[in-house]
């Protein structure tokens, strides 16, 4: 057991980087912060660079033996570095030239480490550490708008995390009580001959604690706020991001749980419960970023799946890696059609928006379908596979609900879609041509750009998942 | 070979639509010869084409996909999907041509239409239940799209119903696709390896879940009855030639899936509900026949013999389980019929709802007491329509009676009950009879009046289509020929 802190290089440059940004943004001009975003564009690529690097060696244990870095933490730090890029990209329309631009990448950095120091954290310390660090900036990031929403909806968060955050504590307290150790190595063993009691308040405490940062039931209720109360590009962050490191520690937690302890059962329902509840709730809204929100409670629903039969089915881990790198560009891509169009809060102000912008409107058909898990997405591939998994580990249950609640979102999202190709205005105007929104006629350039990549990167990941699958599995 | 029949129109659409400045002219007319080439090759496909060994497949490919699943892109035909193969060529010209005066976005349509029919030739050519699966669904997804952007009427809804009821039955579809991969050792989702494996022979009980959302996908898709409610409005919304893919095309991917997946896979389970699949058929045919008699819109008309002719083909599917006996024979004849049905089908209504779409484009309207005396202002328009009419009905000399003649012949064979399903034929004649009488006889009147016969697009296409369907109705040798071995080895399989 040694520090090798080499091992945690793409962490530490994230932390550093997120300090380099916070001073220079603090002494640039308001119109030179472009600087702090190249900067932290820069730090995100080094660090996705590291990690790639690290990718193909064998699994090694930094810090003592309380951090693993294997082929899961590589995929989880890229997919969350390249995201986070994605987000900044959308940031470059939205937040340029404003106060508090520095800030906010600053604590895009500082979140995006805790959240890469929970997917690795194989301690139940380290783990409490990631989610404060992942935790903190976020609730400034949802406040940093300061608009009405975005202060209730960060006072939300942060009740709901603190709180959620404690039970966390408690329930790692419970089990280092139980066992007298904090490390998943020891942990497995010893859990098995603790109350079982015990242990199920421990686990389902420190579960508790992750399904907050996730965004799953229960500790869901601040993410459709969040996502319809912050800038757009921070709710592209908050949906996506936070949830790849807190579905991967879910992951290894739930593989350390006894056989004593009905785990499977309880994420199973867990993840049920997300996806029954995200879907039913986005059924009516009309604001797209808030449909999205609850649209992404479901998809937690779908990211617990694999969870739930961790260790029970080899095609677990990498349909949960697969399907992650799958939703973050997904979601990311839907994200960024609401950010192309700031103005349009409404999923009818998207009437006509495919013939204007042909690109942009098969973006959105690729990205909402996509979510729903058509062929040939990435998505697709990624519910095949977890549903396989969830089969294999002989829990068909989960893959019919999993099947039926995908039914049931396809509705939502062609609310959105109908609009976005629809004929003239609700008023019955005809006239397809007259009747565009101003709004809709230009397009936030950067924004646009990062949908159709990663539209297209969603359908040609889905074609190459071949490739995909040989690297994660 | 195959995977350029499959991926041409697809280059093509991707060309198309990377053109913004392209006239209309030209779209039209790179779609018609985008279509014809693509035919061509499928012509050749055929006459290169010998019988494989049972089990087999002719013209394979294989290229991994998805190694983790045991999931590859794998493509052949044999004698069950290469007549659907060119059908699907020969409905999609017919749809090129008929466009060719079409107005609204015509570069678009095309590209979505070369897109569509990409999506349909895939499905039929695919030897993976994934690959299956993914053509399954972009054929709906394609399919709302050409509902919802050139549909009429309330075509926004109609679309929405079709797309949430279909994609409800590819999802149960999908689960039985995961429940074959899981039972399977090793791990696979390779049709033909399934097919040597029969994974759960021996679990009656998981046999029969995986068989009923097999069976519950194909059945939406079909559709049969109690499934079919989609159908008549997304064919009433749909325009002309979307509802000449849907009915010629995408509704035999149901029943295609019977024979290539549903049958081979689960022999057991198969034989076990051979008898709820045949009543489900011989309901379909009988109560499709009776409502479109009811119906006084022509569009819905057509849409509910839909139903009837599917009918069929289940029936025929379902009584070729019936394992028992000498019958092997009489069952296989059967499913020659029911492949043979597919491709008359598919002609016939093809042509059927080009015709109706004429009638929308001149009186805008498909109400059959709107009309009277059409024969005497368009006199090449009641010829062709009477001749789509006798051939769906299936007067002898057309496919469809070649096709209905085998099927009632072997099913009744196998099963006698099965008689009580002649009885739709006799229906159906009497509705097509009534509505010729309605709309083309007695004085010009309503909407007829000013009624201009139909032009060369329209003659050409429909034209096109009636005159396989008579070919085939009196040459029906070199079509069976390719249809009768494959359809012995599918009962040998199903027997086992």
């Amino acid at each position: 057991m040694a520090m090798r802190p080499l091992l945690l290089m793409p962490e530490i440059l994230l932390f550093l980087g997120g300090l380099v940004v916070l001073l220079s943004g603090s002494f640039l001009a308001r119109d030179r912060q472009w600087v702090a975003r190249v900067l932290a564009a820069a730090v995100l690529v080094a660090s996705a660079v590291a990690a790639a690097l690290n990718l193909s060696g064998p699994a090694e244990m930094a810090i003592e033996g309380t951090f693993t870095v294997d082929v899961t933490t590589g995929v989880a730090r890229i997919v969350a570095d390249l995201g986070v890029l994605v987000v900044l990209a959308l940031a470059s329309d939205e937040i340029a030239g404003s106060p508090r631009e520095g800030e906010t990448y600053a604590l895009m950095l500082f979140s995006t480490a805790g959240t890469l120091i929970l997917a690795g954290a194989d301690d139940l310390l380290v783990l409490v550490v990631g989610f404060l660090l992942a935790s903190i900036p976020l609730y400034g990031l949802i406040g940093i708008a300061r608009t009405p929403a975005g202060a209730e909806s960060a006072m939300k968060t942060y009740l709901l995390g603190s709180l959620l955050g404690i039970l966390m504590l408690l329930g790692v307290t419970v089990l280092y009580g139980v066992t007298a150790t904090t490390s998943y190595a020891v942990l497995g063993d010893r859990l098995a001959d603790a109350p079982a009691g015990a242990v199920a308040a421990g686990g389902v405490g420190v579960l508790a604690g992750l399904m907050f940062k996730a965004g799953g039931v229960p500790g869901h209720f601040w993410v459709p706020d969040a996502a319809q109360g912050a800038g757009g590009a921070v709710a592209a962050f908050l949906t996506t991001i936070p949830k790849v490191g807190a579905v991967i520690a879910a992951y290894r937690l739930v593989d350390v749980l006894p056989d004593t302890l009905a785990g499977p059962l309880l994420v199973g329902l867990l993840a049920v419960a997300s996806m029954t509840l995200g879907n039913l709730a986005a059924y009516w809204q009309t604001d797209p970023r808030r449909l999205l929100g609850w649209s992404t409670v479901s998809q937690v629903g779908y990211l617990l799946v694999p969870v739930a039969v961790a260790g029970r089915s080899d095609l677990a881990l990498p349909s949960l890696l697969l399907y992650l790198a799958a939703y973050t560009v997904t979601n990311l891509s839907a994200f960024a059609l609401t950010t192309a169009f700031p103005d349009s809060r409404n999923l009818e102000s998207y009437r006509g928006m495919g013939r204007a912008n042909p690109w942009l409107g098969a973006s959105l058909v690729v990205a909402l379908l996509g979510l729903v898990g058509t062929p040939p997405t990435i998505v697709f591939v990624g519910k095949l596979t977890t549903t396989a998994a969830a089969w294999d580990a002989g829990h068909a249950w989960l893959a019919v609900a999993v099947f039926v609640n995908t039914v049931a979102s396809l509705f939502y999202y062609l609310r959105w879609i109908a609009p976005v190709y629809g004929h003239g205005h609700r008023d019955g105007s005809e006239d397809a041509e007259a009747s565009h929104d101003p709004a809709l006629t230009t397009a936030r350039i950067f924004s646009a750009s990062a949908a159709v990549v990663t539209a297209a990167l969603s359908v040609g990941l889905g074609l190459g998942a071949g490739l995909l699958w040989r690297v994660i599995a | 070979m195959l995977s350029l029949i499959v991926f041409f129109p697809l280059a093509a659409a991707l060309v198309l639509l990377s053109l913004p400045r392209l006239s209309d002219t030209a779209s039209r007319w790179a779609w018609v010869a985008v279509a014809a080439v693509d035919l061509a090759l499928v012509v050749t496909v055929w006459v290169r084409y010998e019988t494989p060994a049972p089990g087999r497949l002719a013209f394979e490919q294989q290229v991994e996909w998805i190694p983790g699943v045991n999931s590859s892109y794998h493509v052949g035909v044999d004698g069950l999907s290469l007549p659907l193969i060119a059908m699907t060529a020969v409905i999609f010209l017919a749809c090129a041509v008929y466009a060719l005066r079409e107005t609204d976005r015509p570069r678009l349509q095309a590209a979505l239409f070369l897109f569509l029919q990409s999506v349909s030739m895939g499905l039929f050519v695919s030897a993976d239940l994934i690959v299956f699966f993914v053509f399954f669904d972009l054929s709906i997804v394609a399919m709302y799209f050409v509902i919802a952007g050139w549909g009429h009427g309330d075509a926004a809804r109609s679309a929405l119903k079709f797309f949430l009821y279909t994609f409800l039955g590819s999802l149960a579809l999908l689960v039985g696709f995961i429940g074959l991969y899981i039972a399977a050792d090793p791990h696979t989702f390779d049709m033909v390896a399934l097919s040597e494996q029969t994974p759960l022979a021996g679990s009656p009980l998981a046999g029969g879940l995986v068989l009923a959302a097999i069976l519950l996908g194909l059945a939406v898709k079909t559709p049969t009855v109690p499934f079919h409610t989609w159908l008549p409005p997304a064919h009433t919304d749909a325009p002309a030639i979307g509802s000449a893919v849907l009915a010629g095309v995408l509704l035999k991917m149901g029943t295609y899936g019977f024979v290539r997946i549903a049958m081979p896979m689960l022999p057991d389970a198969w034989r076990a509900w051979a008898w709820v699949i045949l009543a489900v058929g011989v309901v379909s045919v009988v109560y499709g026949a009776l409502v479109a008699l009811a119906q006084t819109d022509l569009k819905r008309m057509i849409a509910y013999t839909s139903v009837n002719h599917m009918g069929y083909i289940v029936v025929a599917v379902g009584a070729a389980g019936l394992v028992a006996g000498d019958t092997g024979e009489a069952r296989s004849i059967a499913v020659t019929g029911a492949v043979t049905q597919m491709v008359s089908h598919g002609l016939i209504t093809g042509a059927l709802f080009l015709l109706a779409g004429v009638l929308r484009d001149r009186a805008g309207s498909y109400d059959l007491g709107a009309y009277g005396g059409l024969a005497a202002p368009a006199p090449r328009f009641a010829a062709l329509f009477a001749v789509g009419a006798f051939a769906s009905l299936g007067l002898p000399g057309f496919s469809g009676f070649i096709a209905e003649f085998q099927i009632l012949t072997g099913s009744i064979a196998a099963a006698p009950v099965t008689a009580i399903a002649v009885l739709g034929i006799l229906i159906t004649a009497a509705l097509f009879l009534l509505a010729l009488q309605r709309i083309f006889t007695g004085q010009t009147r309503g909407r007829s009046t000013g009624f201009s016969d139909v032009r060369p697009p329209e003659l050409w296409s429909v034209g096109m289509l009636l005159l396989l369907s008579v070919l085939i109705g009196v040459f029906p040798r070199p079509l069976l020929d390719v249809v009768e071995p494959a359809s012995h080895a599918l009962i040998d399989l199903v027997g086992r």
